[in-house]
């Protein structure tokens, strides 16, 4: 820890917001929610396993508008960290470490992980009739 | 005075202990993960609204219950590793961040059980 009167090093405040910065944060934030969705994945299961009655409790909460804000929230998280994931392990292979190569594999992957998402959503519907 | 050479005394023992064990882990289990999770969504936009009787079947096939385990086991370790970073990046009074690093460990190991109980259940059971 540096003492009070040292100069720091210029931290996060003084940066421009940019779609990078931004999409790397989302990535740490969207695994937390996924390891948050696991635990209501592995809950469902176990409800499954129980029978009927308690699988018709985790549907119903499933299905409540807030069972279905947390779905979507999920399911986008999941899309955008697989989209992410994959650029990310681009990067460990070496490739798209130019500037433009950045901002542009950041707007694929956005544009990938909202289509996923919207695509899921009106099949799940769809199919929901 | 050991008969072993200086490589093989000190192998494993950096700071870390485990190189770069941690790295890969997270890399493979996200490679694994690619398949796994267009395999699940696509499952549960199937399921969307099902009874009980079909989610039942689903998971009781081989061709649901592999795949489910393989996603929540490789899915909950990749959880597992990220968690251990933010944690180690965000966390400094030491005895919070064992505890926490501690608390997530064990919630990783239960939910494996517990996931791994539920399939193998409805997969067996009855």
């Amino acid at each position: 820890m540096a003492s009070a009167q040292r100069p720091l090093s210029p931290h996060l405040q003084v940066y421009r917001w940019q779609i990078t910065m931004v999409m790397s944060i989302a990535h740490r934030a969207s695994g937390i929610a996924l390891s948050v969705g696991s635990v209501a994945l592995v809950f469902w299961l176990l409800a499954l396993a129980n029978g009927p009655d308690a699988f018709e409790i985790a549907q119903a909460i499933a299905g409540s508008w807030l069972g279905y804000l947390c779905l979507a929230g999920w399911s986008f998280c999941l899309f955008y960290h697989l989209a992410n994931g994959i650029r990310h392990l681009v990067w460990d292979m070496g490739y798209g470490f130019e500037i433009p190569q950045f901002y542009a594999s950041g707007w694929i992957t956005l544009i990938v992980a909202v289509g996923l998402t919207v695509l899921a959503w009106v099949l799940g519907l769809y199919w929901l009739r | 005075m050991a008969m072993r050479t200086a490589i093989g005394r000190v192998r494993g023992l950096g700071s870390a202990k485990h190189g770069t064990e941690h790295w890969w882990l997270q890399r493979v289990t996200a490679v694994g993960l690619i398949p796994l999770t267009l395999w699940f969504v696509a499952s549960i936009v199937m399921m969307a609204g099902a009874e009980f009787e079909t989610a039942y079947l689903w998971i009781a096939s081989p061709a649901g219950a592999v795949p489910m385990i393989l996603l929540l086991l490789a899915g909950l370790w990749h959880g597992k590793l990220g968690l251990q970073v933010v944690i180690e990046d965000y966390v400094h009074a030491e005895g919070f961040k064992v505890a926490l690093l501690m608390l997530v460990t064990l919630a990783t190991v239960g939910l494996g059980i517990a996931a791994v109980f539920a399939v193998c259940k409805i997969s067996f059971g009855e």
